[in-house]
């Protein structure tokens, strides 16, 4: 059995204990002791990523129990790079915070361990019950982290996040009970094979179960009908935190690739293709919204979170049209949307402390102190975002429209290529309001820190870091897509391996 | 005891439903926590109900399923939890903004 698996859940958990255990330590050796930790799970995560490439699906056997009766974690190609994804975020967002923002607010650093000790087992787990856990870890500690740094306006869009998601918390609830209730196990590989015997009595039933649990996991990535909590929440959150949450709608998105590629795929007999028919005109109403969302931002923050809306909208879509290409695809636009809109979180921070009075308010401003550097740095973001090229927006989207089939393009084309035309108008209008409808007002005088400008580089290089290397990445994530799309080799993999 | 266990589950969930609904954050908090028991007590008898039943194969004529009452156990430390992290957060909310309607505007 190989270990490291768990180390990505182990080794947050374990520092965040220990950072609430040791409280006495000055907070300088914390922050080194966090970056550390957090900096640790880049190389480890791109082991695990490895080692997907290299092997079939590898379980992991908590207390050596045989597959369908004890937890376990699955490392596939698709959890790997989520993994990969999450650490590399949150290491940004780490060596952003430890400039000042960590220091706003009690237990910042123990908060942020566990989250990622959440997010990361969320996308490692192989068991509902066990999602359902990892799920609410990663939800304390997001709720404390939204409150990071307190104030008015956190509070009031802390408790509505926090209300909503105590309610989706109820309804997976509900939703594992009668799953397990019906088919008597909680192993997803198990449940994918035990739906697909289902008779027609069970069937509505277990229906009635997933679509509760496509309403949890919507609730999550903000699909819809239920998004109207994000754009509050995240322009309100602290800097590295609406970093870091840029992932969090992320985990919804995979949970529904997961779910209803495995339980509810094409092989689950009388309740094949359970979400595709909501799924599908709900992301693209997403898609369309959200760029209007963005038209309308007063904020740079909250425009920011609109462009998560419009990445979740059009992942969503071609997630449901099934195939094994628009999978891939979405799994590249994923990477490239979750490390911009994470940089762009930690940019719009730094334009807002350089213009004062204004932050960052879409309106006429003092000159930011370092107009170039940070105008450069946006206009990357920016393009990346709306997705045009050369960066790597642009190949996403491409590969997004050129994998819909015919009568689906129909829908998927004329929406998409509008709200990247909404998007291209509200970000270059963002941009030019920032960086040149400037007032004499004197400008504020500290540069901004160079961590904090090397957290946004590091994150804005994605950009053209996944243009360079897209051919091995689209190759592997390929392969992640076919893995995915096969329930029952997973199945094969994951309850012979554990017997 | 199915339609009693039933008929209660029902009435939980409907008052829970109710209060959530409600505008101040006291009676959402109460809502709230009034489902979270209708899903505890859900979630349980989704091991079946019987009385008498030891939770090992062997030991007694039927039964229990020992599975349910463990997600049910870390379903009740969770929710506790939840509801003693919102509880602060109303009261700090009542602080902040000076009035306990969830939007933060008095009426």
């Amino acid at each position: 059995m190989n270990h490291v698996i768990i180390l990505p859940i182990l080794l947050p958990l374990f520092s965040g204990a220990a950072l609430l255990l040791l409280s006495s330590m000055t907070s300088q050796s914390k922050r080194y002791f966090s970056a550390l930790t957090t900096l640790l799970l880049v190389p480890l995560s791109a082991w695990l990523v490895n080692t997907a490439a290299h092997d079939e699906i590898v379980t992991y056997t908590l207390g050596n129990w045989p597959a369908p009766f004890g937890i376990l974690l699955v490392l596939d190609r698709l959890s790997a790079i989520m993994v990969l994804i999450t650490s590399v975020l949150a290491s940004a967002a780490m060596m952003y915070a430890c400039q000042g923002d960590d220091a706003r607010g009690p237990n910042f650093h123990a908060l942020f361990q566990f989250q990622v000790a959440g997010l990361n087992g969320a996308f490692l787990t192989g068991d509902l019950f066990n999602l359902y856990v990892f799920f609410e870890i990663l939800l304390i500690a997001s709720y404390a982290l939204l409150l990071h740094g307190g104030g008015k306006e956190r509070t009031s869009a802390g408790l509505h996040y926090i209300l909503l998601n105590l309610l989706g918390s109820s309804l997976f609830l509900v939703a594992v009970g009668v799953l397990y209730g019906l088919l008597g196990t909680l192993n997803m590989a198990h449940l994918s094979v035990r739906i697909a015997q289902v008779g027609p009595d069970d069937a509505p039933l277990i229906a009635a179960a997933g679509l509760l649990l496509l309403l949890v996991f919507a609730l999550k990535a903000a699909l819809l009908p239920l998004y109207f909590w994000l754009p509050k929440a995240y322009a309100g959150a602290t800097a590295p935190v609406a970093a870091l949450f840029a992932v969090m709608t992320k985990v919804g998105v995979y949970s529904i690739l997961r779910i209803y590629a495995l339980l509810f795929g094409p092989d689950a007999g009388l309740l094949a293709h359970l979400a595709q028919p909501l799924l599908w005109p709900l992301a693209l109403l997403t898609l369309a919204l959200g760029s209007i969302g963005a038209l309308a931002a007063r904020q740079l923050q909250e425009l920011v979170s609109y462009l998560v809306l419009v990445s979740v909208g059009l992942l969503l879509a071609g997630i449901s049209l099934g195939r094994i290409e628009s999978v891939s695809a979405c799994l590249y636009y994923l990477i490239n949307t979750t490390w911009i809109t994470g940089g762009l979180f930690l940019l719009s921070d730094i334009i807002a402390r350089q213009r004062g009075e204004t932050e960052a308010r879409l309106e006429k401003g003092p000159v930011l102190r370092q107009p170039m550097l940070l105008g450069s740095l946006f206009f990357v973001g920016a393009v990346s975002m709306a997705g045009l090229p050369p960066f790597s927006g642009f190949f996403g989207k491409l590969l997004i429209l050129k994998s819909a089939p015919l009568t689906e393009a129909r829908w998927l084309w004329p929406v998409l290529l509008i709200s990247s035309l909404g998007l291209v108008i509200a970000l270059s209008r963002a941009g030019s309001t920032v960086f040149w409808r400037t007032c004499e007002d004197k400008a504020v005088q500290a540069k901004a820190n160079g961590w904090c400008l090397l957290a946004v580089a590091v994150l804005m290089s994605a950009s053209v870091v996944l243009v360079v290397v897209a051919k091995p990445l689209t190759l592997y994530l390929d392969q992640a897509a076919q893995q995915i799309m096969s329930p029952t080799a997973y199945a094969r993999a994951v309850l012979q391996e554990g017997s | 005891m199915e339609l009693l266990f039933a008929i209660t589950l029902g009435v939980l969930t409907a008052s829970g439903v109710y209060l959530m609904l409600r505008g101040r954050t006291f009676p959402v908090v109460l809502g709230m926590t009034l489902v979270t028991y209708a899903v505890n007590l859900f979630l349980f008898a989704m091991g079946r109900l019987s009385t008498g039943g030891a939770p090992i194969i062997g030991q007694s004529q039927m039964y229990a399923d020992p599975l349910p009452q463990a997600l049910v156990l870390t379903a009740i430390v969770i929710s506790f939890a939840m509801t003693a992290f919102v509880l602060v957060l109303s009261i700090r909310a009542v602080c902040e903004l000076g009035n306990d309607h969830v939007d933060g505007e008095g009426q």
